[in-house]
């Protein structure tokens, strides 16, 4: 069984670097990058799941190389309270190469009855870290404890 | 004055009661969570809702806190155009969306109802407050940096309205997934919402974050609530009256 401290830690490092994508000029590179490989097939069903990941782009989930199985290991149905989680690891070279939910919670259809038309009363910033001192936080964890839990036994299989 | 956390409905719950002399009260408030959770669960095949969508139990039959939920998914499903949705699509019902805010506010009136006016419930990120802190400072509630879990990017101070989150890392991950290059970097991975209650804000979170992009415009348009979506990009788009909130 593989402590959910680790993976907690593998996630960190991936937001990490997705974080640090997104704040400049990389992060264009790093979208391009994805783009380019759109060879692949839409999200496979979880029946399908034992075929090896071929070539996907590694993406910014570190791993110690070597730790586990190639291919791709479907982890356990969470309860994520809003609805199930699960999700895909994709293992290759021993390596993690990518994540993917098979099931989110948010994963409702989508609609074309609500515009997206700016409204000019509305503000943008970019985000920054605040060192403002707070009683609370309020924050999306739900889904992201469930993910740990799904992916830790997706990873149980690779081992 | 009290402070304690404990795993309910799939979730920490932290409930904080600065007045003195109150501690007992913690364990009353606790076991209503897991009262409603054993009522609401989907998960846990004894509970009322299960009963509900295996047929075991006609609607005619529900309880009266049942009866409550199920209106208040009805009415948000009326008042977002259809984007809260208890009916999964197999057809059975999931009435968590709602259950959650509902029973954060309910424990806030029993905690109100024992005399207390200092306090706060927090249930996974969603919280109300009343009063003051320890300090007897207004409550300030950090928004989380939905790339950097340690992190606050926002800190506001809601002066006893609700105050709840919804967003998924698993959604910003997505953006990098390579077998969906058609995610797109704008996708919002969270949406904070502060209304007159947590109910109110916790059923608008869920549908407008369910909305995407247009979820932000959604808020917008409802004088009674006030938002700050982050996409993936890590820009942030806020309501008009946001920055009342915020603290300088």
């Amino acid at each position: 069984m593989k402590s959910s401290t680790r993976i907690a830690a593998i996630l960190l490092s991936a937001v990490a670097v997705v974080a640090g994508a997104a704040s400049g000029p990389a992060g264009a590179a790093y979208w391009s990058l994805f783009s380019g490989s759109a060879n692949h097939s839409p999200l496979p069903a979880p029946s399908a799941a034992a075929a090896p990941n071929n070539g996907g782009a590694p993406v910014a989930v570190a791993a110690k190389t070597g730790r586990y199985r190639d291919g791709a290991y479907v982890g356990d149905v969470v309860d994520a309270y809003y609805g199930p989680l699960q999700v895909q690891a994709n293992v290759s070279g021993g390596r993690i190469v990518s994540v993917k939910a098979l099931q989110y919670p948010a994963d409702r259809r989508t609609s074309q009855r609500i515009n997206n038309q700016a409204l000019p009363a509305l503000q943008s910033e970019a985000i920054a870290a605040q060192d403002a001192q707070v009683d609370i936080v309020s924050g999306a964890t739900l889904t992201s404890e469930a993910y740990i839990r799904s992916l830790d036994s997706a990873l149980g299989q690779a081992s | 004055m009290s402070r304690e956390t404990r795993i309910l409905m799939g979730m920490p719950i932290t409930i904080d009661i600065v007045d003195a002399g109150s501690t007992p009260q913690l364990d009353d408030v606790f076991a209503y969570f897991v009262s409603v959770e054993a009522r609401f669960s989907v998960f846990k095949p004894e509970s009322e809702i299960s009963a509900l969508n295996q047929g075991r139990l006609s609607l005619s039959e529900v309880s009266e806190p049942m009866r409550e939920v199920l209106a208040i998914a009805a009415k948000t499903k009326r008042e977002t155009d259809g984007y809260f949705d208890i009916r999964r699509p197999d057809g059975s019902l999931d009435p968590s969306g709602v259950v959650k805010g509902w029973a954060i506010l309910n424990a806030a009136d029993r905690i109100r109802a024992a005399d207390v006016q200092n306090f706060y419930v927090d249930a996974g990120g969603d919280i109300q407050t009343g009063g003051v802190n320890a300090n007897g400072e207004p409550w300030r509630i950090g928004i989380r940096n939905p790339f950097n879990p340690r992190e606050i990017v926002k800190a506001i101070k809601p002066a006893g309205r609700g105050v709840a989150t919804s967003g998924s890392y698993v959604r910003g991950q997505h953006i990098y997934d390579p077998y969906r290059p058609d995610q797109r970097l704008d996708e919002v991975v969270s949406l904070t919402v502060v209304g007159e209650d947590v109910l109110e804000a916790d059923r608008f979170a869920t549908a407008a974050f369910a909305m995407g992009r247009a979820g932000i415009h959604f808020i917008e348009q409802r004088p009674d609530l006030e938002g700050y979506a982050i996409d993936a990009a890590g820009v942030a788009t806020k309501t008009s009256g946001f920055e009342r909130y915020a603290t300088r």
